[in-house]
């Protein structure tokens, strides 16, 4: 009821996403912010634009860090940027990219392996206020050892440090990293297709989907992905139950897939 | 209990040692599945299904996202993930926020199967020293489901049964020992 609502007045279309999580999320914002009643916080969601824009920021998940699984960061280091080195511009999208730990990561790694200044990312979301945030490129502090620690394991050799400046409690990204990413609103669910990429990266953003949108998601992201390119997937999430799959051939140990020419 | 769904085992620290020792006397036709949530550092991932395998007659394997949830299985909670229920018995997986400073968290399971399975559900809390899954017991005792304890006299660490003891109407306490036999009792 709640979800048609979102739909018919704003354009929102959170119908295929998983019911459990998601009746989990609006639950919780429910308690959260003590609405007197269910009709309620229904009403205000449907009218008032303000709570809504923060009815979206926290329904959504977005957590996230910087090099998680850094395995999976040593692999696109040894293997897929090599690749991606060979063409004269480098297109990457990442989708769901919530507050941009990700895109900065991935900034790191192209400007580690001087492929940087030739690269151009894409990094999208649904919800306007985390690319704000994103954009920014100001994380916590206190996140720091921790993703230190994931850039080393991922092969990561200089002093991470050397990528931020300390200010207070946040630690701000150096510009040089924010060049080359562009943040941008952009809805899985609902829009299209809005370029070609060598590189597209969706990780944690499948799981919270059924799996017909799941199947609608995964064309757009083949239609968008140029022949030899890659698809990265969370840890968890899979190609194998696409029809897309046999189109695709998957990097030993890790949820990266190449397309085939 | 009669027409048991689901079982569903949570624990923390303390709580490897009762599954090695319960789950190898399992019978081998268990009509329902056993679903365990347990507190581990991330990326001692694999590790758990591998170590429970061929320690058991039934069916070991990380729960997968979409798996539609079999009987005579055993699923494990993929660490760093929330493991939901769904209405159509099949597994979500969650990156959410950590609750009660843990993901997996056993209240997020507890309270999505207390939903979908309602009286038909057991929940066992082992071991531990945080009181995850406490509220997720008073979730499945407001549906009708049964709640279990590790007795926590019996327990390496007592705090997480004995807080559940403390604030739910706990259906039953039972020392390692007679756990086995608990479970195998149940259809």
């Amino acid at each position: 009821m709640l979800l048609a609502d979102l739909l018919e007045r704003y354009g929102y279309d959170f119908t295929g996403y998983s019911r459990a999580s998601i009746k989990r999320r609006i639950t919780r914002l429910y308690s959260l912010d003590k609405a007197l009643s269910f009709a309620e916080f229904r009403f205000k969601i449907a009218n008032d634009p303000i709570y809504f824009k923060r009815f979206v920021e926290q329904i959504t998940v977005n957590v996230t860090e910087m090099f998680r699984d850094p395995t999976f960061f040593k692999a696109l280091r040894n293997e897929v940027m090599p690749q991606l080195g060979t063409y004269p511009l480098i297109r990457i999208w990442i989708a769901g990219c919530s507050t941009g730990e990700e895109a900065y990561s991935i900034a790191i790694l192209l400007q580690e392996m001087n492929l940087l200044h030739k690269s151009l990312v894409y990094a999208t979301d649904l919800n306007p206020a985390v690319l704000e945030k994103a954009a920014q490129g100001m994380f916590g502090l206190s996140q720091m050892k921790q993703y230190s620690e994931n850039y080393i394991l991922s092969g990561g050799s200089k002093d991470f440090s050397s990528y931020y400046t300390a200010k207070y409690s946040l630690a701000k990204f150096n510009d040089d990293l924010r060049t080359k990413i562009i943040f941008s609103t952009h809805n899985l669910v609902s829009d299209h297709s809005f370029n070609e990429f060598q590189l597209i990266l969706c990780r944690n953003v499948l799981i919270y989907f059924d799996r017909d949108l799941q199947h609608k998601v995964l064309s757009l992201f083949d239609e968008s992905l140029e022949e030899l390119g890659y698809l990265a997937l969370g840890s968890k999430e899979t190609l194998e139950f696409s029809p897309l799959a046999k189109k695709y051939k998957r990097l030993p140990h890790e949820k990266i897939w190449r397309k085939g020419n | 209990m009669n027409n048991c769904e689901a079982l569903i085992i949570g624990g923390s620290a303390g709580s490897l040692d009762v599954l090695l020792k319960v789950l190898p006397k399992l019978r081998a036709d268990l009509p329902f599945p056993i679903i365990i949530v347990i507190h581990r550092k991330h990326g001692a991932d694999s590790l758990l299904p591998e170590l429970l395998t061929g320690r058991t007659p039934l069916l070991v394997k990380e729960a997968e996202e979409k798996e539609l949830i079999r009987p005579g299985t055993i699923y494990i909670a993929p660490s760093d993930y929330h493991l939901l229920i769904e209405q159509d018995r099949t597994f979500s997986l969650d990156s959410s926020e950590k609750i009660n400073y843990s993901r997996p968290s056993i209240d997020v399971t507890y309270q999505t199967a207390a939903e979908v399975y309602q009286s038909k559900l057991v929940c066992m809390l082992l071991s531990g020293s945080n009181a995850d899954g406490v509220n997720g017991l008073k979730t499945v005792k407001a549906y009708r489901g049964m709640a279990i304890i590790q007795d926590p006299s019996d327990a390496q660490v007592p705090y997480m049964p004995a807080q559940a003891a403390k604030n739910v109407a706990i259906d039953a306490s039972l020392k390692i020992e007679d756990t086995a036999k608990f479970v195998n009792l149940l259809s």
